[in-house]
Parts: structure tokens; C-alpha cells; sequence
């Protein structure tokens, strides 16, 4: 469903001399798959996500949904067309509040009882929380939560999260793959989770581990995870020891 | 009778769909249309000049007071004095209001003079909403001023807002507090085109324990102008914050001017003021749910606004 042909990205320094961020990364993703993106700190798994949103052009390279080319078209497109994307870092707004925002997720006729279903599962009491700003006043936890909701209502063939396990409990830990498992079956659409966390590489049907600009691996959570889990960066990276 | 154009803002501006419940004063071009006393709460005409007195008995509680203004007829310039004599413990709402409808070459203007005097331990609230529509080329225009005289223990909440249709408006709003006497005043504000607003507040503190909380939001579109100027006097022990919080676009321009004056050791006063564009990161974030670029702004800018 979703193909990244000879992808590249780079970035100006400040210096004004480019930076390679990702390099010709060629990728293919079937329908209804749980995929799970890891790799350190910087090696561009946000840039690969916002790639596929449209939030960033690549430098060259195409992408495609469905076999339709979208390399050329924006956010509001991508978005139309059943891509959905939670951000590593939650963006706040003053006034709107949870309400308007599952409102525009998921159209104008959600109504108040089903919002409560989408925050129920991701495990804020209702409630609390439909009528409350959007704004600096909610806490890490509650705001990447309130993401994830805006994602599950949206209910898209292609959901990406970034990192949503940041910033999230660990007593609430097993409620967020619950979540990922109940969508799977429920919207029989494709996921991709950029993660660091064990647990949520052990649900994956493929791992892709960026390292170097690239894909440094690729295969079934029994090919990969293993190797990852063997060496001493690794060990870092899958314990979640990432200060975002 | 009403017609439908006074209806019409009659709706914008106090949310009337049919006559208000209890006490009330319609204005339409320049005359009293309607009105309504109650046991507690009584209007009567000023003799020596255009406007009128309220007067709400000691003890009135959960009653309302409507004083709406419609101004239709093209080349109307008024000023109206209204006064407000409310007495000890009451709690009461009073929404106030003026549209202008103005399809005509000329402008119309009015001018409101409110002045409230609070007795002791009472609450208002008052609400001011401003509209205005009409294609013609005459100017829109309302300057109004609103003081308030707070006795020891009185409390005042504000909401002014003005959101569309008005050409120019020069508003001064001033207060005096006793002793633990409290304001809290939220303005909302949205010019485009080549609007001009211009709101001052001063608001002294002169009673211990006295208060006061005055925020503005506001959005700033097309050509227009706007200045936001509140000033907070700190005479004893007293708590003051003040707040403009502002989205410019296009060619806007905002000058906002907070300013603190303690003359007292014991004065804590705050100001804080944050003009800028729309984030483009919130901009994305709603795109990603659908929204064209255009939507984004409006819900933005309506969430903001609310
Ligand atoms: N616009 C940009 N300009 C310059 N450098 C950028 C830009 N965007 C990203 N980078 C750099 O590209 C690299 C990859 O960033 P990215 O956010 O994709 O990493 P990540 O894998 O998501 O990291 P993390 O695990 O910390 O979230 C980083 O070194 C980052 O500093
Ligand atoms: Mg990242």
C-alpha cells in the first residue's frame, strides 16, 4: 500500500553546506501490517515519518499509496487520503478544546459519547478531560494521549505514531498495545510505530532499524530483534533511554 | 415592533431570540423602544440628558438586566449615559450591547457612557458585545466608556467582546476598587479589513486585598489596527495581572502597552504581553487531520477567540 522509492532527505547546516539526514531508502509496506521503526537518537525516523505526511519534501525520491504518486502532494491531500500521523511532540492550542480537536479528526458529527470512547481507550477519564483547552495546562502524558486519540478516531489505512509510548506510564503501558492490537483489528489498516520500546518491537510483524542515513536491517520481529537486543547500544535504545 | 435587521442584531449582540426575561431596556435609533421593570430592578429616563438610570434594590439575587443597542439609520451619532446604581449583596447579570447596521454613505456612531456603582459584597457580571453590519460606505463606529466604583467586597466580571463589523472603536474602561473588591475582565477582539480598535483600561486598586485579572485576546487580520493599553494602579496590598495575548496576520499592526504603577511596597503587579503569527506546526497538526491550510486558520483563530 505504501512505497518509498530511492527516498533521500537533507537538510542545509547553518553554515549554509547541505546534510544528508536519510539516503536513498527504498521501502515497502503491505496492507494491514504492524510496522515498528527504531534506530538511535538522529537517525532520522521522525524525518522518514513527516516524509510520508507531507510535512517535508524529499530532496528526491518518490512515494507512493496505493500505486497513486504523492510525492507532489500536500499534508491536507495525504491527509484526505487516509494517511494519519501522531507527533513525537504533541502541538498545543489555546481555546480549542479536546472536543473541537477529536472533531476534527474525525468530522464534525462525532459525537461527545463516542469522543469519550477514543480518550477512554487511551486511558484519560473522559469526562475530565472532553472539555479541557488543549493548552500548555495538560501534562506530557495527557496531551501524547490525546495524539493518539485524535489518530484512532481518524481511523485511516495508514496510521504512524511517533514514539507514543514517551511520556506514558508504564502501569498504562499494556493499555497502549492494547489500543495498537484492538485498531489493527478493527480498522484492518496498516501501522507504523516509531519506537525504542521493547514491548512494542515484540508486536511487530516487521522491524526496520535505521542506522547511517539508511536501513541498517530489515525483517520479522524473530530475525531482528534478537541481533538488536545483542548488543550494548541496542540495549540502550530498547530500554527506552531516550530523554524526549 | 421590531424589524428584522434589529432582530437580527438584536441576536449578535445579547443573544435575544424574543424578549428578555426581567428587567430590560431596548434602544432603537436613538429611542427607547421597549422596556421592563421588575420589583427589584428599575429604569427610568435621565431628564437632563439621553440615557438611563438602573437602579437594583439591596439583595437582588439570579435577575438580569438587558440593555441592547440597535443603530440603523445611517447618520445617527449619539451618546448615551447609562448609570448603574446597584446596592449591597445583590448578584446579577447585565448584558449590554450594541449592533449597527449601516448601508448608507454616512457614519453612524454611538457612544455609551456606563458608569456602575457596586455596593458592598455585591457581584455583576456584564457582558458588552459589539457587531456590526451594512455594505455601505459609511463608517461603523463605537467609543465606548465604562466606569466602575467598586465598594469593599464587590466584585465585577467583564466580557467584552467585538468580533466583526466595526470600523473604528475607541474604548476606555476605568475602575476604582475598596477594600477586597475584585475585577477580572476578559476582552476578545477579531479587526480586519482597515479596522481601527483602540482599549485602554486603568484600573487603581486603592482597598487592601483588592484585585484585579485583565486579559485580551485578540486577532488582528488585513490592514487593521489595534492597541491594547491597560494600566494597573497598586495603591496597598493588593494583587494586579494583566494580560494581552495576540495573533497578527497579513498587514496587521498591534501595539500593545501594559503598564504597572505600585506605590505601595505591599502592590504585586504583573503584566504579560505575547503578539505573534499563527505557529505553522499548529497549522500542520490540523492539516494532518484534513483540514485545508484555510480551515486551520479558522479553527485556530476560533478556538482562540472562544
Ligand atoms: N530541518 C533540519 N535541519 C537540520 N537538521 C535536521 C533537520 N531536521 C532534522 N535534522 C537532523 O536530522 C537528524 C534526524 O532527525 P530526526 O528527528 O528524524 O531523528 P529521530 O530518529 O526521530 O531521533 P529521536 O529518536 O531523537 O526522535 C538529526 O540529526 C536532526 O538534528
Ligand atoms: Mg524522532
Amino acid at each position: 500500500m505504501l512505497e518509498l522509492k530511492n527516498i533521500s532527505f537533507s537538510a542545509e547546516n547553518e553554515d549554509g553546506t547541505t546534510k544528508a539526514i536519510l539516503k536513498d531508502i527504498s521501502l515497502s509496506v503491505d496492507e494491514n501490517r504492524f510496522i515498528v521503526v527504531t534506530g538511535p537518537n538522529g537517525s532520522g525516523k521522525s524525518t522518514l515519518a513527516k516524509l510520508i505526511m507531507g510535512i517535508i519534501k524529499p530532496t528526491s525520491g518518490r512515494i507512493l499509496l496505493d500505486g497513486e504518486d504523492i510525492t507532489e502532494l500536500d499534508v491536507t491531500e495525504r491527509a484526505r487520503r487516509g494517511i494519519s500521523f501522531a507527533f513525537q511532540q504533541p502541538v498545543r492550542f489555546k481555546g480549542v478544546d479536546v472536543l473541537d480537536l477529536m472533531r476534527m479528526a474525525a468530522g464534525q458529527q462525532l459525537t461527545a459519547a463516542d469522543a469519550c470512547k477514543y480518550l477512554s481507550s487511551v486511558g484519560l477519564c473522559a469526562k475530565d478531560y472532553i472539555k479541557r483547552e488543549v493548552n500548555t495546562s495538560l501534562s506530557g502524558g495527557e496531551i501524547k494521549r490525546i495524539e493518539i486519540a485524535t489518530v484512532l478516531a481518524r481511523g485511516t489505512k495508514l496510521s504512524i505514531f511517533d514514539e507514543p509510548e514517551a511520556g506514558i506510564d508504564l502501569w498504562s503501558f499494556k493499555n497502549l498495545i492494547e489500543v495498537f492490537e484492538s485498531m489493527r483489528s478493527s480498522i484492518h489498516g496498516t501501522i507504523i510505530v516509531i519506537s525504542h520500546q521493547e514491548r512494542i518491537l515484540d508486536i511487530a510483524d516487521e522491524i526496520i532499524l535505521l542506522s547511517n542515513q539508511g536501513i541498517a536491517k530489515k525483517g520479522t520481529k524473530d530475525e531482528i530483534l534478537p541481533e538488536l537486543l545483542g548488543t550494548s547500544a541496542a540495549v540502550n535504545m530498547c530500554t527506552g533511554n531516550t530523554d524526549r | 415592533m421590531l424589524d428584522n435587521i434589529s432582530k437580527r442584531i438584536l441576536e449578535e449582540v445579547a443573544d435575544l431570540h424574543s424578549v428578555p426575561e426581567g428587567a430590560y431596556n431596548i434602544r432603537v435609533n436613538g429611542k427607547s423602544e421597549s422596556r421592563n421593570t421588575t420589583a427589584n430592578i428599575d429604569i427610568t429616563s435621565k431628564e437632563d440628558k439621553s440615557g438611563i438610570d438602573i437602579r437594583i434594590k439591596d439583595g437582588t439575587k439570579k435577575e438580569s438586566v438587558h440593555i441592547p443597542v440597535v443603530v440603523s439609520a445611517s447618520g445617527l451619532k449619539e451618546t448615551v449615559y447609562n448609570d448603574f446604581y446597584i446596592g449591597e449583596d445583590c448578584d446579577v447579570v447585565i448584558v449590554a450591547g450594541c449592533g449597527i447596521d449601516n448601508c448608507g454613505s454616512q457614519d453612524a456612531q454611538h457612544d455609551g457612557v456606563h458608569r456602575f456603582f457596586i455596593g458592598k459584597n455585591s457581584k455583576i457580571k456584564y457582558v458588552e458585545k459589539h457587531y456590526g453590519q451594512g455594505d455601505g460606505t459609511g463608517k461603523r463606529i463605537l467609543n465606548p466608556v465604562t466606569e466602575l466604583y467598586l465598594e469593599e467586597g464587590a466584585e465585577a466580571t467583564l466580557e467584552m467582546v467585538q468580533i466583526k463589523g466595526v470600523d473604528s472603536t475607541d474604548r476606555k474602561t476605568i475602575a476604582k476598587l475598596d477594600k477586597n473588591a475584585k475585577l477580572v475582565v476578559r476582552e476578545r477582539l477579531m479587526t480586519h479589513g482597515d479596522q481601527y480598535a483602540v482599549s485602554a483600561y486603568e484600573v487603581e486598586l486603592n482597598g487592601e486585598g483588592s484585585g484585579t485579572d485583565v486579559v485580551s485576546r485578540s486577532v488582528a487580520r488585513d490592514n487593521s489596527f489595534q492597541k491594547f493599553d491597560s494600566k494597573i494602579i497598586g495603591n496597598t496590598v493588593c494583587n494586579g495581572h494583566t494580560e494581552c495575548d495576540a495573533i497578527i496576520m497579513d498587514n496587521a499592526r498591534i501595539l500593545a502597552v501594559p503598564g504597572l504603577e505600585a506605590n505601595s511596597l505591599e502592590a504585586e503587579l504583573i503584566h504579560e504581553a505575547a503578539i505573534g503569527k499563527i505557529a505553522g506546526e499548529q497549522l500542520t497538526k490540523l492539516m494532518t487531520l484534513g483540514l485545508t491550510e484555510a480551515e486551520a486558520e479558522e479553527a485556530i483563530i476560533n478556538g482562540f477567540l472562544k
